[in-house]
């Protein structure tokens, strides 16, 4: 152990290094959120709550998420079956695709829906002329969100269902399993806490997600706001405690991703033994 | 149920891993399937069971072709080199699996799963391990539920992938005789995969000896250690010293050394190269009757069951040579020492075809 | 011989499963991002090149890569130190500073844009220490970088993690029992094997920043020519319905983030040759 390891005053030179720099990018911003959103005290702090406005735009949040979730985890649990149980030609080119919407900026990642259904978009005039919103409406929130986190489930399972391998699948075939037995009762209970912690990263970016929703969705309060833009509304508006009332809520949606995502690592981790 | 396969060839990209390959496992018969690996035998066994699938050939059970049967369907128990044990479930819900997939029509009730399930683990002496994980086990536990699991679904045949491949040694000898004692009671057709010779030759009742997708042997244990057919399988089982020479009426005629070689009748004189085991060699310290070897002591080692003894002729060809401990005691050599070789048996001699 | 587009399998759903992937990633991603190009190619190469040549749109790319490049630069020396850290010494409240590296993921970008900003005003917690020294902290390059800083953290300390954990304890042992001190050891054995990894982590956190928005735009003041970063100005040239305009810029910045994954790959690969795997 001696060899491995630096003079004590190294190590606490380094922790010192890092603990400062670790309050100063994540600790402190936290605390200013919760500081700023009770800035005015409790009774302006659940008012903005309890804001029609504010109400309207989590309920937008949870049913985005509601339906960007699931979409995302199918999608998830096919493409990781694909590619990490089969050899096939072009499994690379597709891994690649699978992973591109994380390479694009959120605003680029609105702006394609833009370009696709928007007035002067591909399908705007058709869109237009059968009466029918996808931009600057719910659907437009919904397709944004969905490409910004169509990879966060396929990325976790992938490298567990790789590593998993198919001895066991071969195992329950040959005990007399059909296909379709196989996989429920054994591929899919293998990767439990994988789909789990793929459903806890895709839901936090669903719902927090900002840049591509804010290009789509035309900020109609009340409508198409989600929580996000709600608090840049109420922040460009200078109501800062109540823009801060609304980000708690969703900074203690990242702490409690923060925790679940922790209990989930050590259960993946165990089932790895 | 006995199994054949009938001109197996399969190929993997360019890689030819069985190149029409034919055999057939009689009923009730442990047989094991012997080679380096890369050999192809276990893309047999897995093409046996249904998992892989051949480029041309046949698979019959019986007299009937399994062409259209899938792995689920052919009646095998296959026993995976890693164990392949359903992780999520406990060491009882891994053994009930195969009863509890069958069709409601057909499935055991659940007291006669629960009774099955007991009786197997008894068999494999591992009650006290129903409700522990896989990975709560030892390797040896783990390889003795993975056989339990594979025999509660009554398999017509039992199909064994390097079974005791990642164990460890005294594990490995332990459980070889448990499956040889086990397969003496049951008598169901088994077919096992292994690179070790020694496990091989101490469970099987036949050894089929593989090299590059193709059969070099076949034949009892026994058969193939004294009576190889060539030089590969007489490398592959047990170490070999060689000699080049030319065989002239019995005898062999090495350098200047004329050596009696038992068991040998030539009629014409050629050259040949002459394999020997490490115990076919007397050693001694004076040259007695016929000519003998003159070699000099290198190295000996009698920690063991036998004396290991390493010697250079004079010519410079390296012996391996092991005695018994009975005539070590008598011969007492040491290194440095000079000592006369001479042959008591030949395993193999390979006909060369032109002058060496 | 003809080589079959997969390798016969007896596991079932291989159609379904890759019809389902390549449908469905066709109609989320593919399609609506092929519009860019599409869009793009309707343009001549003259039209292209006024929109991205313009003196406005060249200063949003310069601030953009600019602040992206200082944020991915100080990423590289404290994310190292914070990795290291984490993996190789233990001191108390370890496991919720591990946990919290991921806190700039799972936080929103606009919450941490409001907050960061809120810190950053001349009146804010920290903007008074800057002011005192004569800095500005928002509305200025600098905080842009502080945000894209914030952003970046997690991509740099998460790449390298798993590949100190893996760095073999033998060869350390045996750099020192062949002389070397402890400096020797770490900069000549050590840092070789990471140094990819920590190439890849700088990449994407790069790669991460230049399209960043939410964290930003709060913070950043968006004067245009001063502090109007790239995907801003994509916004704007959208609500002027420049659609033109806001596709051309938009290609800019994919084709420099196609690049920087390609690098990212290829820093990866390297990392895996060193460790030893295949």
């Amino acid at each position: 152990m001696q060899v491995r390891t630096e003079p004590r005053i190294v190590r606490y030179v380094l922790i010192t290094i890092a603990l400062v720099f670790f309050g100063l990018f994540l600790v402190l911003p936290l605390v200013c959120v919760f500081q700023n959103a009770l800035s005015k005290g409790w009774v302006v702090y659940f008012d903005a709550l309890r804001h029609p406005d504010a109400l309207a735009a989590m309920k937008m949040t949870m049913i985005t998420a509601l339906i960007v979730v699931p979409c995302n985890l199918i999608f998830g649990v096919a493409a990781a079956w694909a590619v990490s149980k089969f050899d096939f030609k072009g499994k690379n080119l597709l891994l690649s695709f699978i992973d591109l919407p994380l390479s694009v900026s959120p605003v680029i990642a609105g702006l394609i829906f833009i370009l696709l259904f928007g007035a002067q978009g591909v399908l705007g005039p058709w869109l237009i002329a059968h009466n029918i919103r996808i931009v600057f409406a719910w659907p437009g929130i919904i397709l944004a969100t969905i490409f910004v986190t169509v990879p966060m489930v396929a990325r976790e399972l992938i490298p567990i269902m790789k590593s998993q391998g198919t001895e066991e699948e071969e195992a329950a075939l040959t005990l007399g399993a059909s296909g379709w037995k196989t996989f429920w009762m054994v591929s899919i209970p293998n990767i439990r806490w994988g789909i789990l912690y793929g459903v806890i990263l895709c839901n936090a970016r669903a719902m927090g997600e900002f840049g591509a929703v804010s290009v789509v969705s035309g900020h109609i309060r009340g409508l198409t706001n989600t929580m996000p833009l709600h608090v840049e509304i109420l922040y460009n508006e200078y109501q800062s405690a109540a823009a801060f009332a609304v980000a708690s809520i969703l900074a203690m949606l990242a702490i409690v991703t923060l925790i679940a995502k922790s209990i989930v690592e050590a259960n993946i981790r165990q089932g790895q033994k | 149920m006995s199994i054949e396969v009938r001109n197996i060839h399969k190929k993997f990209g360019e890689f030819q891993a069985l190149v029409d390959l034919s055999l057939k496992i009689e009923t009730g018969e442990l047989l094991a399937l012997l080679g380096p690996s890369g050999c192809g035998k276990t893309t047999l066994l897995r093409i046996v069971a249904g998992l892989d699938f051949a480029d041309q050939g046949q698979v019959f059970f019986g007299d009937q072709d399994a062409q259209n049967q899938k792995a689920s369907e052919r009646g095998v128990g296959f026993v995976f080199q890693h164990y392949a044990l359903f992780r999520h479930m406990t060491v009882f819900d891994n053994i009930a699996f195969g009863m509890n997939v069958q069709p409601k029509k057909v499935r055991p009730s659940r007291e006669e799963i629960r009774k099955k399930v007991m009786e197997l683990l008894k068999l494999v002496q591992l009650e006290w391990l129903a409700n522990r994980y896989p990975w709560q086990l030892s390797g040896g536990q783990r390889q003795r539920i993975a056989l339990a699991r594979a025999l509660a679904v009554r398999p017509r045949v039992l199909l064994l992938d390097e079974p005791f491949g990642s164990l460890d040694a005294q594990v490995r000898k332990e459980l070889r005789l448990w499956l040889r004692r086990f397969h003496d009671e049951s008598h169901i057709t088994t077919l096992f995969v292994t690179h070790d010779q020694e496990e091989a030759l101490e469970v099987a009742d036949r050894i089929v000896v593989m090299n590059q997708g193709r059969i070099e042997q076949m034949g009892t244990p026994e058969d193939v250690y004294h009576n190889p057919v060539n030089a590969f399988v007489l490398n592959f089982l047990g170490n070999v010293n060689f000699f080049h020479c030319r065989l002239v009426e019995g005898k062999a005629i090495i350098g200047d050394t004329v050596l009696d070689v038992p068991g040998l009748s030539v009629d014409k004189p050629h050259p040949a190269k002459l394999y020997v085991r490490p115990n076919q060699f007397k050693l001694s310290r004076y040259a007695g009757k016929g000519t003998a070897l003159k070699a000099t002591v290198e190295y000996v080692n009698p920690a063991g069951t036998v004396v290991k003894v390493n010697l250079k002729t004079e010519t410079g060809e390296l012996i391996h040579a092991e005695i018994s401990q009975e005539e070590y005691k008598h011969l007492k050599i040491v290194k440095t020492e000079q000592v006369f070789v001479s042959l008591k048996d030949v395993t193999y001699s390979e006909h060369l075809k032109n002058n060496p | 011989m003809k080589q079959k587009f997969v390798k016969k399998s007896i596991l079932p759903g291989f159609s379904l499963s890759l019809g389902f992937t390549v449908f469905y990633l066709s109609l989320f991603v593919l399609i609506p991002l092929s519009m860019i190009f599409l869009r793009t190619s309707s343009l001549s190469f003259k039209e292209f090149l006024d929109v991205i040549m313009a003196e406005r749109t060249l200063a949003a790319y310069r601030l953009s890569f600019g602040t992206a490049f200082a944020s991915a630069c100080i990423n590289a020396v404290f994310g190292l130190i914070v990795a290291w850290v984490l993996v190789r010494y233990s001191f108390p409240g370890k496991r919720i500073v591990d946990a919290m590296v991921d806190f700039p993921l799972a936080l929103p970008t606009a919450v941490a844009g409001i907050a960061l900003t809120e810190l950053y005003v001349p009146n804010g917690l920290l903007g008074k220490f800057l002011q005192a020294w004569g800095i500005k902290g928002a509305f200025t390059p600098f905080g842009i970088t502080i945000a894209l800083t914030f952003i970046g953290l997690p991509f740099v300390v998460r790449t390298l993690q798993p590949v100190l954990e893996d760095v073999d304890p033998q060869i350390e042992e045996a750099a020192a029992s062949l002389g070397a001190n402890r400096w020797q050891t770490v900069t000549m054995v050590i840092f070789p094997v990471i140094i990819p990894a920590l190439l890849t982590g700088v990449t994407l956190a790069f790669a991460r920043a230049i399209g960043e928005y939410g964290s930003v735009i709060f913070i950043a003041g968006n004067m245009p020519m001063k502090t109007e970063i790239a995907p801003l100005l994509i916004m704007t040239k959208l609500e002027q319905y420049d659609y033109t305009g806001a596709t051309a810029i938009a290609v800019g910045m994919l084709l420099i983030s196609f690049i920087l994954l390609g690098a990212a790959n290829f820093f990866q690969w390297l990392t895996s040759r060193n460790l030893g795997r295949t």
